[in-house]
């Protein structure tokens, strides 16, 4: 069995061979996927990874949806597929509708890249199995639009569900509302993050290795569920 | 030739930074009796026939599925000559 993940190029994404990267490290097999090319090769799962889709232009996401494969990653993801957004790839999955809220302009207007401290708060996801509920992690954040928002009551429900998966610790570095990193669909089986766990997956090359639980989680998860 | 108007503005609740960042440039410039200011955008389709002939309920998908994000703004749609 092989844990065969996707991962999606658009014309701007600046993130996808470290994806690919996390994914061959945490055991699992990379598979190339194309903006323009509808046919997702039969994977297993999906990481839209970070960047700046179509240059960010309209909103970051915006025009990515319409992307001929964000079509069938769009319908698949509804019966099932998981898929993990990371940054660009969080806002894409807002823009879609396939997760609540949005990602605006970080509150002090500047682009920031640094070390984030965060907590992972839920660990019954696919993509965050491997943690421990609190566990604290330190994964690189870079963003400029990266201040989570959503009306109260969508806030709410994302807490009372457990669907926040992460949340800044220390320090709020972009005006996200309630301290919130990454959220989760209903069946956990879609996540958005706005920092990047596939730069710490090395010690070489990251902070820590930290964000290789996101890939190993779904690397068992696909193992675990295979005849 | 008929224009399409579509002004897109984050909503009342939603944080404008980029507003906020104007509003302090004005108050720098010596600017007075400024309470508030906030961005947005506008677009101008300029679509082929007459006012007539513009599929407004097109242009108000077109408004509510891509220019703007119903989760974090509002859009008003007016067709001119």
């Amino acid at each position: 069995m092989t844990a065969r993940i996707g991962v999606v190029t658009f014309p701007g994404s600046l993130d996808d061979r470290d994806a690919a990267r996390a994914i061959r490290i945490a055991g699992g097999e990379p598979v190339v996927l194309w903006h323009a090319d509808a046919d997702v090769r039969g994977v297993d799962a999906v990481v839209l990874p970070g960047g700046f889709s179509y240059g960010d232009y309209l909103r970051c996401g915006a025009i990515a949806k319409f992307a001929p494969v964000m079509g069938t990653v769009i319908e698949q993801a509804r019966t099932g597929l998981p898929v993990l957004g990371i940054c660009n790839g969080f806002q894409i999955l807002c823009e879609s509708h396939l997760l609540p809220g949005a990602l605006t302009r970080n509150d002090h207007l500047h682009f920031i890249c640094r070390d984030q401290r965060l907590r992972i708060d839920a660990t019954d996801t696919v993509w965050t199995a491997a943690y421990t509920p609190g566990e604290e992690i330190v994964i690189p954040l870079k963003n400029g639009e990266g201040g989570y928002v959503a009306d109260e009551s969508t806030l709410d429900a994302l807490e009372a569900e457990g669907r926040v998966v992460a949340r800044y610790l220390e320090v709020n570095p972009n005006g996200s509302r309630r301290d919130i990193a990454g959220v989760a669909d209903p069946t956990g089986r879609i996540v958005g993050l706005m920092p990047h766990p596939e730069h710490a997956v090395e010690a070489l090359t990251g902070p820590s290795t930290d964000g290789l639980g996101f890939f190993a989680s779904m690397v068992t998860s696909l193992i675990e569920s295979a005849p | 030739m008929a224009r399409v108007i579509v002004d897109v503005m984050l909503k009342p609740e939603i944080l404008d930074p980029q507003g906020r960042a104007v509003s302090g440039a004005l108050t720098r410039l010596g600017i007075t009796g400024v309470n508030d200011v906030r961005q947005g955008k506008r677009f101008e389709i300029t679509v082929d026939g007459n006012v007539a002939d513009v599929d407004e309920s097109a242009m108000r998908s077109i408004a509510e599925e891509l220019l703007s994000n119903p989760v974090i703004e509002d859009y008003t749609l007016r067709i001119e000559p």
